[in-house]
């Protein structure tokens, strides 16, 4: 692991961004249209758990159209370039360093939007920075879990529809646990309850990325 | 001899649960009583129990409320399983609750909780009775539980699926890391193998469950971690058999399912192992509900479960091993046609 070599990377996909605009527009656009949809079949007005419910559904299918891009835009030239150049654990971490980043600053934008559209009625009797601990550590999560994933549905060469149905079932235990800390946070449950599951969702990620650490090398390798 | 002892092994094993665990029966034990309110003075009671022989002696019965005892007046069997019992209730019974006990066949069965005791005050004298010495004949039986009752076997069937199942994603894991260290195709036909045959129990153990939920719990599915993880460790493995069949490459299939299986693994014992710990759930062993543990599964229940768990393990393997065989067959019939 080097961090020089990191930081270049990162630097690589962030120019691949600004140079690629329209597909960071294309994520942002969904984001956009999915809360306004929300906002259109809620006439308005969600109680909490619909709220909840609707709010980390939309932030999930925002992180699958996100996350895939991290290895589906690489075409063969390039990926022999940079194989050629960089060390594979360290494109899997800065890959999922990027990929964590994009996603906090799209799960705090939806957030935002979410609560500008629907309001925050429903976390009026709760605990709201919980409630955003919840969404970034969520967030987050889904990077961690996504871009090994989305690596391999890219190998496979089959898009985005294989990446739907291989990366759904894996992340279901984060998906699961941040819908819970969000309602648990949305009903003002104390720190002592919600943060056992804000603490099981960063153990989540923990291992996730451990393990993409430890697999990559095998999936980079073309023979 | 040498190398199918095992499957024979297994499958006796299979024959004494089938045999010994459908054919045992449940205790005896007291499921209704007519009254639920017993009030100062004479009381008269239909108990109705199950697998009882009441007419075959003379029972006796005596309600027990507080370590104090008050014994019936009669107890006359009208069928084998409807025993009518007279009370002369007296006022003064220490708690809210009192037990009915029925001794038959010199069997003690307890019905908990039975009566509500309206009287209650600092305990009864002069008309405690002291109830007939216990002889613990010991009868090979299982126990009869609330809301259980005879489904209690399929702890037999469901339970086996699932531990079966784990064995044998644990096999595939094992083969998967061999395919990736090793990349030899046989290994990554060994980790394909076990989870077609594991599917195949979380297909069993899903629907043992469903049955048992639906003559338990009054539904067939239920929002639950446990049930909740039992769908998504069965669809993460649909998934990697949906992966396989999108590679055609037979040296990639084999490395990007292999990793696909390890990640999958390391989620899904996260899944299993901790999520449901976390919440209350319906399910035994789970948030607080006691699992068939130290003092929920007794020893008659362990001689046919043990046996049960062993038998469908090694039944589970030997198809393993049999579709192990099928696949190398075909993989070789390919490369005859191809050459």
């Amino acid at each position: 692991m080097r961090p020089a070599e990191i930081l270049h990377l990162l630097r690589l996909e962030l120019r691949l961004d600004l140079h690629q605009r329209h597909a960071v527009g294309g994520s942002l656009l969904y984001v956009v249209s999915a809360v306004f949809v929300a906002y259109q079949a809620m006439q308005g007005r969600a109680e909490g758990t619909a709220w909840n419910a609707l709010f980390w559904i939309i932030l999930l299918f925002a992180a699958f159209n996100t996350l895939a891009r991290s290895f589906q835009r690489e075409d063969a030239g390039q990926h022999l370039y940079l194989y050629t150049l960089a060390d594979p654990r360290n494109v899997i971490l800065a890959r999922v360093i990027y990929g964590a980043g994009t996603m906090l600053a799209l799960s705090l934008l939806s957030f935002a939007m979410y609560v500008l559209f629907l309001g925050h009625a429903p976390m009026d009797g709760g605990n709201a920075l919980q409630y955003l601990i919840a969404v970034m550590a969520g967030g987050t999560g889904f990077a961690a879990v996504l871009t090994l994933v989305s690596a391999i549905a890219s190998r496979a060469g089959n898009g985005v529809g294989l990446m739907a149905v291989l990366g759904f079932p894996i992340v279901l235990p984060l998906l699961l646990s941040a819908i819970k800390a969000g309602h648990l946070a949305l009903i003002g449950m104390p720190w002592s309850v919600t943060g056992k599951y804000l603490l099981w969702l960063g153990v989540i990620d923990v291992i996730a990325v451990a393990l993409a650490w430890v697999l990559f090398p095998y999936l980079w390798r073309d023979r | 001899m040498k190398s199918w002892w095992w499957k024979a092994v297994g499958v006796l094993l299979l024959l004494y649960v089938v045999i010994v665990g459908l054919h045992t029966p449940l205790a005896p034990a007291l499921v209704h009583v007519s009254e639920d309110k017993l009030s100062p003075g004479r009381a008269d009671v239909l108990v109705t129990g199950y697998n009882t022989r009441f007419t075959a002696d003379a029972p006796q019965a005596w309600l027990e409320n507080d370590d104090q005892f008050v014994c019936a007046t009669s107890a006359t069997a009208e069928r084998d399983d409807r025993l009518r019992v007279v009370f002369d209730v007296p006022a003064g019974m220490r708690r809210d609750l009192s037990h009915l006990v029925v001794r038959s066949n010199g069997r003690t069965l307890v019905f908990h909780d039975a009566f509500w005791n309206p009287a209650k005050g600092d305990g009864i004298a002069g008309t405690g009775c002291t109830p007939p010495e216990e002889d613990s004949a010991e009868v090979f039986e299982f126990p009869d539980r609330s809301v259980l009752y005879e489904t209690i076997r399929n702890l037999f069937f469901h339970v086996p699926m699932w531990f079966t199942m784990m064995w044998l994603m644990t096999v595939s894991l094992f083969h998967s890391l061999r395919t990736l260290r090793d990349n030899d195709l046989e290994q990554d036909r060994a980790a394909v193998s076990a989870v077609n045959t594991g599917l195949l129990f979380a297909f069993l153990g899903l629907t043992t469950g469903s049955i048992w939920a639906r003559n338990t719990w009054g539904t067939w599915w239920t929002s639950d971690p446990q049930l909740n993880g039992a769908a998504a460790v069965t669809l993460i493995y649909l998934a990697y058999l949906v992966l396989r069949g999108s590679v055609n490459e037979m040296d990639k299939r084999s490395r990007l399912a292999a990793i696909y299986n390890i990640f999958a693994y390391a989620l899904m014992i996260v899944f299993f192992m901790v999520l449901p710990r976390l919440t209350d759930s319906l399910h035994p062993g789970k948030g607080g509900n006691p699992a068939f543990s130290k003092y929920d599964l007794d020893h008659h229940l362990r001689t046919v479960f043990y046996p049960a768990v062993a038998g469908w393990v090694l039944v589970g393997t030997w198809l393993y091993t049999l579709r192990r065989r099928a696949r190398r067959i075909e993989a070789w019939l390919d490369d005859e046609a191809h050459a």
